[in-house]
């Protein structure tokens, strides 16, 4: 099974090799999608990833163990489309084209999976038509 | 022979159901096909459209009298001020005021909106009281259907040519253009390119004080020139001047409009704005308004704008066609950088193919303008008077 979770990390522990141990321990498969951190500051790491039911249990209990906090829902971006006047000043923000016009209808378009779940899309809609389901 | 047709001509087709009515996008094929004498023949009238943000909005209410009346001096509907220094019941609800309890999360563009939805709109209003007007406060509710006159008086929308932006500072920058990314991330763009209504009427030859126009989903007409009138631009050669030219005031009938073609614009950090919905008919009298109408994207330049200056006078960094907007990039500086568009193209089109329909059914007539716009324009700058020296 796959999912996508947001790692945040305490400044004390950003020195941990975490995507290390959740591949040679935990024989998960890693894909990471954005990283933001730096030496004894807070981090945050959304990764995508891929192993068995069991596997992807076991790791979660260690990262909680280890005190970096996992949140999987946060990936969780919504488009209203009945709100949407599809304008597209979402899609240049859009770092991943998850948002995307379609140049034959100029039709606005969501694809949950390649979003980042980055959030930059939430304030850039003038209509308020897209959120975050955990915010 | 060189094509002459009149306004009366056109209409007549129009009442009976045989005008050829196509759209600024369509039009293009047939030029392409027939050339521009034969387009010019065979068709009657050209739609054209353009829906985005368009600050400068308002409607002019008339609430009627109470009993005993008063004269409102202050007045505020869902908590928004509007503007009541008019007579007793008038007043003005600028689309990009903000809520004194909400902030810019709910504005002047949201009254406008939940009254042509026909919501209870809560109206308080106070006065020092006179003779003629005893009472001081009034606290109640309306509705669009309670009240009397109710119409949308847009001061400027439907610029011709507006510039892009771009932001070459190291932060971004939220603007009314949008969130702009630091070290030029992206390019915004407005206006609907080879749709957009004045940019297929570079002189403003049919649109003039008095056109009938589509006006978010009502029928509604050009009431003067817009505000920043700027007639005199530079002009390419094929007429399109080369930065923000002429503009339009609009009116309509608040009754008649539909959400589905006016919506508040929220831009954090910046305000409330509001997408209006405008679609403008050309009707064909010559061989020279087919050939204005057969404007394509690729012949469309617009400047590319710096607004990390916060000056009256932008730097511009670029120059670009609206073909080369529409592709998703421009390059700048050797750089591939993003563009996106502000001013919504599907909803647009939506507009000048209803508009298009509401024509062939002989709903819709086309009008000649009153007056025409003046040509030679030019914008004054506001100077700074008031110093030691005055």
């Amino acid at each position: 099974m796959k999912e996508k979770w947001l790692l945040t990390f305490p400044p004390d522990l950003t020195e941990e090799a975490v995507t290390y141990t959740l591949i040679k321990n935990y024989n998960l498969r890693v894909n990471i999608l954005r990283a933001s951190i730096g030496l004894n500051v807070s981090g945050s790491l959304l990764i995508m990833i891929e192993g068995t039911c069991e596997e992807i249990a076991l790791a979660l209990g260690w990262l909680k163990k280890t005190g970096i906090n996992v949140d999987p829902g946060n990936s969780q971006i919504l488009w209203d489309e009945s709100t949407c006047v599809h304008c597209g000043v979402c899609t240049a923000i859009c770092p991943t084209k998850a948002l995307s016009l379609d140049a034959s209808n100029w039709l606005l378009s969501f694809s949950p999976d390649k979003c980042l779940a980055c959030g930059h899309c939430i304030p850039a809609c003038p209509l308020g038509a897209i959120r975050n389901l955990k915010r | 022979m060189a094509v002459k047709k009149t306004y009366e001509e056109i209409n007549k087709k129009i009442r009976e159901g045989k005008a050829v009515v196509v759209s600024a996008d369509e039009v293009l094929n047939i030029v392409a096909e027939k050339g521009i004498a034969e387009a010019a023949q065979y068709v009657d009238v050209v739609t054209t459209a353009t829906f985005g943000p368009m600050c400068s909005t308002g409607a002019f209410l008339n609430f009627g009298h109470a009993d005993p009346p008063i004269r409102m001096t202050k007045v505020t509907l869902n908590d928004v001020p509007a503007y009541a220094g008019l007579a007793a019941v008038d007043a003005y609800i600028g689309a990009t005021e903000t809520s004194l309890t909400k902030g810019i999360s709910y504005g002047g563009a949201h009254v406008i909106c939940d009254l042509i939805d026909r919501k209870e709109i809560r109206l308080k209003a106070s006065s020092p009281g006179t003779d003629c007007y005893p009472r001081k406060s009034i606290d109640t509710s309306i509705n669009l259907d309670d009240i009397n006159e109710a119409y949308l008086y847009n001061p400027r929308n439907a610029y011709q040519n507006y510039s892009a932006a771009i932001n070459t500072s190291n932060k971004p920058l939220h603007t009314y253009m949008g969130i702009l990314k630091s070290s030029m991330g992206n390019v915004h763009y407005c206006t609907s390119g080879q749709l957009s209504p004045l940019i297929n009427d570079p002189y403003y030859r049919t649109i003039g004080i008095g056109t009938k126009i589509f006006l978010a989903g009502a029928q509604g007409f050009v009431s003067w020139m817009g505000t920043q009138f700027c007639s005199g631009r530079e002009r390419s050669e094929n007429g399109l001047p080369d930065s923000p030219g002429g503009t339009l005031a609009v009116s309509g009938d608040l009754r008649a409009m539909s959400t589905e073609f006016i919506q508040p614009a929220v831009f954090e950090d910046y305000g409330i704005s509001m997408f209006v919905g405008i679609g403008v008919p050309i009707p064909i009298l010559d061989e020279e308004i087919m050939a204005n109408v057969s404007v394509r994207d690729s012949e469309i330049f617009t400047n590319i704008e710096d607004y990390s200056v916060g000056r009256r006078d932008k730097p511009i960094v670029g120059r670009v066609s609206y073909e080369e907007l529409r592709s998703g990039s421009v390059e700048i500086n050797g750089k591939k950088i993003p563009t996106a568009p502000i001013t919504s193209l599907h909803k647009s089109r939506q507009i000048a193919e209803l508009l298009k329909i509401q024509i062939e059914k002989g709903e819709f007539e086309i009008t000649k303008p009153v007056q025409r716009f003046p040509l030679t324009n030019t914008l004054n700058p506001l100077e700074i008077k008031r110093n030691e020296d005055v």
